[in-house]
């Protein structure tokens, strides 16, 4: 009789386990990236904490989501800082090198209103490019030294290129292709990830107080953030570059930067301009 | 008098509180050299605190002034940051997730 009521219940269990096995998903699947997923739960979030601010405004960063630094921002306007940068730009852009080729040569549609497909996962080379990358590549497939990333003419081509994208969406892919998908992950992991003595993550900042203000600054949301790059920015009475900013929020949590165009960072580049994708380019932009 | 003399003298020389001893360089390299190779991990995480940094170039400028008290001092905060950034590095590993906005 004990014996039955044994077999019975090892029957049962085998039963649960074979049950379980199937109703459940594998460990694995729950990790296994779904960005269109993520994107939607991105946007969502930004829409919800800012209802009154227009998708393609994301891209004005602290100036979509306050009234008095909009104020401000609308004034700057009638003479915006970039200006400058944007002329020097566009002759940069033009000026053919040694050989005799330009710029032009070396992207699609001549260079004209691409900065919405930055960055792109390139499947010859298996890793991610962005715009700035694919400039110095370009100078230097004809014989040109490539720029320094963060200032000086590599913003001012990158505003100029920008600039001939304002008003065409973040039409950010992600091929299927593992590689891609993996450089999506490091990317995201990157902006969620705390780091630095202060312990900060991007999305402690452009996430979870989005719009509030630490100290002087109100925090740009996350949505949209890259849409505007380059920048002007008076506290550094300059422009600069995705680089730039990247390079300067790590040390501002007290973490040692990595290199400008470091596979991480272009991996995070990846991660919010695809978060962004459907968000305007409004780029060169400025801020505080 | 002379007897609580004895006693105090005898109870410091049980509790082992005597004069310290000045570091001498090789205190310091032993320090440096844990903070070190503790920098270099965090390196291998790519998580570096620039505190890190600064209070291993402190410890160097220090011993070259022939100060090893101050740079034993220095090595051994740098190498306590150093830990730390290993820490954090591995414990957001499976953290950062719980931050996804879904």
């Amino acid at each position: 009789m004990r014996m039955a009521i044994a077999a019975i219940g090892r029957r049962a269990a085998a039963c649960l386990v074979l049950l379980l096995a199937l109703v459940l998903p594998p460990a694995s699947a729950e990790q296994r990236s779904d960005p269109a997923a993520d994107q939607r739960a991105f946007q969502a979030y930004f829409r919800k904490a800012f209802p009154s601010v227009g998708l393609n405004d994301f891209a004005n960063g602290p100036y979509a989501v306050d009234k008095d630094m909009r104020k401000q921002w609308e004034e700057i306007m009638q003479f915006p800082p970039y200006d400058f940068a944007l002329d020097d730009g566009k002759k940069l852009f033009e000026t053919p090198f040694k050989n005799g080729k330009t710029y032009a040569d070396c992207f699609p549609q001549k260079g004209i209103g691409i900065r919405q497909n930055y960055p792109y996962f390139d499947r010859q080379t298996g890793e991610v490019v962005t715009l700035d990358l694919a400039i110095n590549r370009c100078r230097e497939k004809n014989g040109e030294t490539p720029l320094a990333y963060q200032v000086g003419d590599m913003a001012a081509i990158d505003a100029y290129m920008a600039s001939t994208s304002r008003g065409k969406p973040f039409a950010i892919e992600i091929p299927d292709d593992p590689r891609a998908l993996a450089a999506y992950e490091e990317g995201k992991k990157f902006f969620y990830a705390r780091r630095g003595q202060l312990n900060f993550s991007c999305a402690s900042c452009h996430v979870q107080a989005a719009g509030k203000r630490l100290r002087g600054d109100i925090l740009a949301p996350a949505l949209g953030i890259l849409a505007s790059f380059p920048i002007y920015r008076s506290d550094w009475g300059s422009m600069g570059t995705v680089d730039r900013r990247f390079i300067s929020c790590n040390e501002q949590v007290r973490s040692v930067a990595f290199k400008p165009e470091d596979a991480l960072y272009r991996d995070l580049e990846y991660f919010l301009s695809y978060m962004s994708n459907g968000v305007a380019i409004a780029g060169p932009g400025t801020r505080p | 008098m002379r007897l609580a003399l004895i006693l105090l003298v005898a109870a410091v020389a049980l509790t082992g509180v005597a004069p310290a001893r000045a570091a001498t360089q090789s205190d310091f390299e032993t320090a440096y050299r844990a903070a070190a190779e503790a920098e270099r991990q965090a390196g291998v995480l790519r998580n570096q605190w620039t505190p890190t940094e600064t209070a291993l170039k402190a410890a160097e400028k220090a011993a070259a002034t022939k100060d090893y008290d101050a740079a034993v001092d220095l090595a051994r905060r740098a190498q306590a940051l150093a830990e730390a950034s290993i820490d954090q590095a591995k414990d957001q590993d499976k953290l950062w997730q719980n931050a996804v906005l879904k």
